[in-house]
């Protein structure tokens, strides 16, 4: 299918194909089984630009959006979905400063995560406040010139290895929701350690961690936006950032049909190749037929960001959902196909099933997306 | 210093498939690319101009379409891109072709280096190299596999050989073929990709070069191409099967009948 993309679309496109086939995929099985984290990797993703495509030239990116990030992030999920996932985290982690920040702390964090010099995460989750983002206990308390944060935020991808860090915590109890506030928080500064790395099922090359915050003292010009905006900036930023995880599992299920068409015509079983045999033929057929809709929407939705839509939450959930439940079902397939071959860890095909199932999970479970899908649609049909 | 690396297109054969009727590759639906080995020269090249300063100069001669080959090549990094590309080109042998290249360099007048690969990977000749090092009257080292120094009148290399490599030391300027073992070619980077984009490429034709033309294009190739074939395979040989200390003797018993001459 040709999604019409513009020349630089295109160039961003092969170049992320490129670095996953020469680079990533001969390195994917080392870091699934090691869980060492693919410096190696990032450091080529870093001089190829890639890390800047969704920042504006200004900030030392090349001006693209979310399109260009889809684009770049699926090309390196076809061959690693962890690999591709301590790419993606770092946007996730630069947009509350893209959507929210001032002009001094975009000019302070952007060129770096542009460069790819510094990795950025994003620390919301905490072990009491998962699907309830609303129940975070993490508090930053105002002191003269300085906020003072108190807490441990849970499961957080690229913790440990990035150098900047955005995080929501409760500036104000007695306010609900309302009294979160969204912080930048700079690896290093006194009181935030990290917690140990999580042995994980899947995209075990990214690396997830404890943010853990003691006292921890940060400028009150790390703040982002205003007081109480925290949730907001979260929202926002998932909006933007979830046709990112659709992306991730459209390169995952893609990466794993690859893998199944080349097997299906290798393999011969009653002297055929199983590729011609009519039921893995039709496996074939809706695998593909599903991965290209999942596709369809994502890149549908991440133009529609880009197009400065105002109401994009409905479609961002709806691609997250139907890209992650259609890679799970797909990376299955691809096992299915490759019989007892495929439950090997020698073949392939296993660890996209397990790197599958966490775009099911993260950045708001499925069912949340359609909680959100669910309120959405009320909330348009009072409006007719 | 003024770099100057020397590339050739030539069709992708990694995925190359062969006509069983004909023996010769099918050309059709094959992509063209860079010569694999002119990708460690174009590194090298790089590499050397961010250690020395100075720029790079890409040059290659073929059709028009080897503008992309050129493009390819100012994204990884070179600063310039000239194509030589005339109807009086076509037909060069290696000599033809060394000789045109030789000229368009001395052209340029200033340059301190020039790399090329160590061979293409379409016509395996390595003739090229050496033969712009012969036309253009200055020393040559061939399989380099290391730079240890270079400066503005000299360098120190290693040539890679069968049984190990050589230390030369050569003044500059000087011809370089690399071999693989030299680098890892680098990834292009996307905003070299724009520039190199947007990139004017000079185009040379034989009129611009100082040529004679008796040298260039198919009158001034002394090849002749008698005949291409595929050499029949080699038949099986002979294998003993035994005790080592049995199957030695078979082995110089069975080479010493070998050897008897016959009559």
């Amino acid at each position: 299918m040709d999604y019409l993309l513009t020349e630089q679309q295109i160039m961003i496109r092969d170049l992320a194909r490129q670095i996953a086939q020469e680079k990533i995929a001969p390195v994917a099985a080392h870091h699934d089984e090691t869980g060492e984290f693919p410096w190696g990797i990032m450091k080529i993703i870093a001089e190829s630009d890639l890390f800047g495509v969704f920042i504006e030239e200004k900030y030392g990116g090349t001006g693209g959006g979310v399109m260009d990030l889809v684009l770049a992030t699926e090309e390196f999920s076809k061959a690693c979905g962890g690999i591709a996932v301590c790419y993606a985290a770092t946007a996730l982690g630069a947009f509350p400063i893209i959507l929210y920040g001032s002009e001094e702390q975009k000019k302070k964090y952007l060129p770096d995560i542009a460069k790819g010099k510094k990795l950025a995460a994003f620390g919301l989750t905490e072990a009491g406040a998962g699907s309830d983002a609303g129940a975070i206990a993490t508090t930053a308390k105002k002191s003269g010139d300085h906020y003072i944060l108190n807490g441990t935020k849970q499961w957080i991808t690229n913790g440990g290895e990035a150098e900047v860090y955005t995080v929501v915590a409760i500036t104000d109890k007695t306010k609900g929701s309302r009294g979160a506030s969204a912080f930048i928080v700079e690896k290093g500064t006194p009181g935030f350690e990290f917690g140990k790395k999580e042995n994980k099922m899947g995209i075990r090359a990214s690396a997830t961690r404890e943010l853990v915050f003691n006292d921890c003292k940060i400028p009150k010009e790390n703040l982002i936006a205003k007081e109480g905006y925290g949730f907001i900036v979260a929202m926002k930023t998932f909006d933007q950032s979830r046709p990112g995880i659709g992306a991730q599992a459209v390169g995952i299920a893609q990466g794993a049909l690859d893998h199944a068409i080349k097997y299906a015509k290798e393999r011969v079983q009653f002297e055929k190749p199983i590729s011609s045999f009519q039921g893995v033929q039709f496996m074939l057929a809706d695998m593909s037929t599903q991965v290209e809709a999942a596709r369809a929407l994502v890149y549908a939705t991440a133009r529609m960001v880009d197009a400065g839509i105002k109401d994009i939450s409905r479609a961002s959930a709806q691609a997250k959902l139907f890209a992650s439940d259609m890679c799970m079902k797909v990376t299955t397939d691809a096992v299915q196909i490759f019989g007892g071959y495929g439950y090997m860890k020698e073949y392939p095909v296993e660890k996209y099933m397990r790197d599958a199932k966490i775009t099911q999970i993260y950045e708001g479970t499925n069912q949340i997306q359609r909680g959100v899908i669910a309120s959405n649609l009320i909330k348009e049909s009072l409006k007719k | 210093m003024n770099i100057v690396v020397c590339i050739k297109q030539v069709p992708d054969t990694t995925n190359v498939r062969i006509d069983p009727n004909t023996n010769t590759l099918i050309r059709e639906g094959v992509e063209s690319v860079i010569n694999p080995f002119d990708m460690y020269a174009i590194e090298e090249a790089v590499r050397t101009k961010e250690k020395t300063g100075g720029k790079v100069i890409v040059i290659s001669m073929g059709p028009p379409q080897v503008e992309t080959a050129l493009r390819e090549a100012l994204s990884l990094g070179c600063d310039e891109a000239i194509l030589l590309s005339d109807r009086a080109f076509a037909g060069s042998d290696t000599w033809a072709t060394s000789y045109t290249l030789a000229m368009a360099i001395k052209k340029i007048k200033d340059f301190n280096v020039i790399f090329c690969g160590k061979q293409a990977s379409d016509g395996d000749t390595a003739q090229v190299g050496p033969g712009i090092s012969a036309h253009l009257d200055i020393p040559q080292v061939t399989y380099v596999k290391k730079i240890e120094k270079i400066d503005e009148k000299s360098a120190i290399v290693y040539r890679m050989t069968e049984e190990g490599y050589d230390v030369i030391e050569t003044p500059l300027p000087v011809v370089l073929t690399v071999v693989k073992e030299i680098n890892t070619p680098r990834i292009p980077s996307l905003k070299g990709k724009m520039t190199a984009k947007k990139a004017q490429i000079l185009a040379w034709k034989a009129q611009d070069l100082n040529v004679n033309d008796k040298f260039i294009g198919l009158n001034g190739s002394p090849t002749q191409v008698v005949k291409i074939f595929t050499p029949s395979p080699r038949s099986g040989g002979e294998i003993f099967q035994g005790e080592t200390d049995e199957v030695v003797v078979k082995l110089i018993d069975r080479i010493k009948d070998e050897l008897k001459p016959k009559f």
